[in-house]
């Protein structure tokens, strides 16, 4: 019983209890919430397994090379459209599930927390940039390649820029989630955006806003071409409406708001 | 220690918690009490720095709760133990938080030993729990971080009589040990044998507070005899103000000698007199926070009798 009532001594004075959590163990606090509740691993599963079957299925379609360049981006895909989902409900279910009542409850200031959750953000990004690329580079073993010498090679902008790219898809979709609060509306904005915008594209006199604000063509070159100053123009202008104000609005929200 | 200090809290124009003030001291029990929507939870909200009071300071362990470098390792706050993750594993609810606030992982398990949730309910998702199964994982939430006082927002809500008088063992050694306690409850009956001070809350204005002694010296006299509208009369004459009392009888707001005098002068046979006690608590409980009658629901005496 002596473990049962040590566990019962209240702290009256605080014995090296002082310390503020780093933002670094916040981030793992972060990053373990992402990945230790059953939407999390499931959708994370679903991730690998949807690479994988990208990676398997691709010598099966017609005109597909068995390059890793052409199999990674390809396979990238999977990732680059449900990742952003984890990150979305990351920030939701602090409210939909009122775990917020917690997490501010332990970590007062509210700006670090979200800061935490763009931090792992990125770090599970990257995570799963790393896997996607050792999936296809298994793929690419056992499908053999030509004699032409191109089979592995991976230009150096693509690998920078599709880090990138699955970084700020990361980012956006916690900004999205930290601005609306809620998983429904952001999921179902987050799938919508780019289907409006490809409406609109197709009105003439909106097609010059597009080029600036539709990810799906500004960001995309991030992964099919070296990006030039006038895409990089185009993508950061993307990046600043469509990350960096929902982060924004986000946070204004987050600290000003009542925790219910 | 904590200490609430003229808080105040208004939503939409509604004034929900008016000049609040109580003082929790070490080593004490404070059973916080109110019928439901009488401001109870607001308080504690903003005690645990998640809402801004518009007037008044919340002050926990002689600062600001939110300039607690590391608040969970000083303070256990548990505000609705629904509010956890629903695909969460119960004992991972915990690990997270530990890991949060810097706890070793094996004090997760010595925690569910101690609030009685065993290895296949701690691997259970918190969505399959019950209401009961929260309150044990809340309460054990908010004692991982070895606090020196805790917060706790209703948490007899959904325990079982067994769980109920648990929950007082626990809280009751805490507080012997030197811990600071504040807990709400809508039921009178939760709370009176557990807490050394109460505080009555109503249309969030601070109505009564004192020990469990002081409030039942100001609660009356009650007496019973067989002859209950004779009784009455009797009081009456004497102008005795007379309330009915629960189980039969009165409680009357004179002290035990002049209700006697009333009854010999009007030759009525007394059955029963004394102090009115724990049904004097009740009935002042009822009366005190009989304003809120919001809902429509049973009144919080009622529910529970």
């Amino acid at each position: 019983m002596s473990s049962l009532s040590t566990a019962l001594e209240p702290q009256v004075t605080a014995r090296g209890a002082g310390a503020r959590p780093s933002l670094f163990r916040l981030t793992g606090v972060e990053l373990r919430k992402m990945v230790d509740t059953r939407a999390g691993s499931w959708l994370l599963a679903a991730i690998v397994l949807l690479t994988i079957a990208t990676v398997v299925a691709r010598p099966f379609i017609d005109g597909s090379d068995s390059s890793l360049r052409g199999s990674f981006v390809d396979a990238s895909q999977v990732a680059q459209t449900f990742l952003p989902i984890v990150g979305i409900l990351l920030v939701t279910s602090e409210w939909s599930q009122r775990t917020a009542l917690i997490t501010f409850a332990l970590v007062p200031q509210r700006a670090r927390v979200l800061t935490a959750k763009l931090n792992a953000g990125v770090v599970l990004a990257a995570a799963a940039w790393v896997v996607i690329l050792a999936i296809t580079a298994v793929g690419t073993a056992f499908a053999g390649g030509d004699e032409h010498g191109a089979t592995w090679s991976l230009p150096g902008w693509l690998i920078g820029q599709s880090a990138l790219y699955l970084a700020v898809l990361m980012l956006g979709g916690i900004g999205l989630g930290a601005a609306l609060q809620s998983p429904a509306p952001a999921i179902v904005l987050y799938f919508l955006l780019p289907l409006g915008f490809a409406a609109l594209g197709a009105i003439p006199a909106l097609d010059g806003l597009a080029r600036w604000l539709d990810g799906t063509q500004t960001l995309e070159p991030l992964v099919n071409e070296r990006m030039g100053a006038a895409d990089w123009a185009h993508a950061g202008t993307t990046l600043a409406v469509w990350m960096a104000l929902p982060v924004l609005v986000g946070l204004w929200r987050i600290t000003h708001s009542e925790v219910n | 220690m904590i200490e609430s200090q003229n808080l105040t809290k208004r939503f939409g124009g509604r004034t929900v918690v008016d000049d609040v003030s109580f003082l929790v001291e070490p080593g004490t029990v404070t059973g916080f009490l109110g019928a439901n929507g009488a401001g109870k939870t607001t308080t504690l909200r903003m005690l645990a720095g998640l809402s801004e009071p518009d007037g008044g300071q919340a002050i926990v362990l002689g600062g600001r709760y939110r300039d607690l470098p590391n608040p969970g390792r000083r303070v256990g706050v548990l505000l609705d133990a629904s509010a956890q993750h629903a695909g969460r594993r119960g004992r991972e609810a915990l690990a997270v938080s530990a890991q949060l606030m810097g706890v070793d992982q094996e004090r997760v398990d010595i925690l569910l030993d101690l609030v009685g949730l065993d290895r296949s309910a701690a691997r259970k998702r918190v969505r399959n729990y019950s209401l009961g199964m929260r309150q044990r994982l809340g309460i054990a939430h908010a004692l991982l971080g070895d606090p020196g006082a805790l917060i706790l927002d209703e948490p007899a809500n959904g325990l079982d009589p067994p769980g109920m008088r648990w929950m007082r063992e626990l809280l009751r050694d805490f507080a012997d040990r030197g811990g600071t306690v504040l807990l709400s409850s809508h039921l009178l009956n939760e709370v009176e044998l557990l807490a050394d001070r109460l505080v009555i809350i109503d249309l969030g204005r601070i109505v009564a507070a004192g020990s469990h002694a002081e409030l039942l010296a100001g609660s009356g006299t009650l007496v019973r005899a067989e002859d209950d509208q004779a009784l009455r009369r009797a009081l009456e004459a004497g102008g005795l103000p007379v309330r009915a009392a629960s189980e039969g009888g009165f409680v009357v707001d004179a002290e035990p000698g002049r209700v006697g005098r009333a009854a010999l002068a009007a030759g009525v046979a007394v059955s029963q007199l004394g102090p009115a006690g724990s049904a004097g608590l009740e009935q002042l409980f009822f009366d005190l926070t009989a304003g809120a009658g919001n809902g429509g629901g049973p009144n919080p005496v009622e529910a529970n009798s």
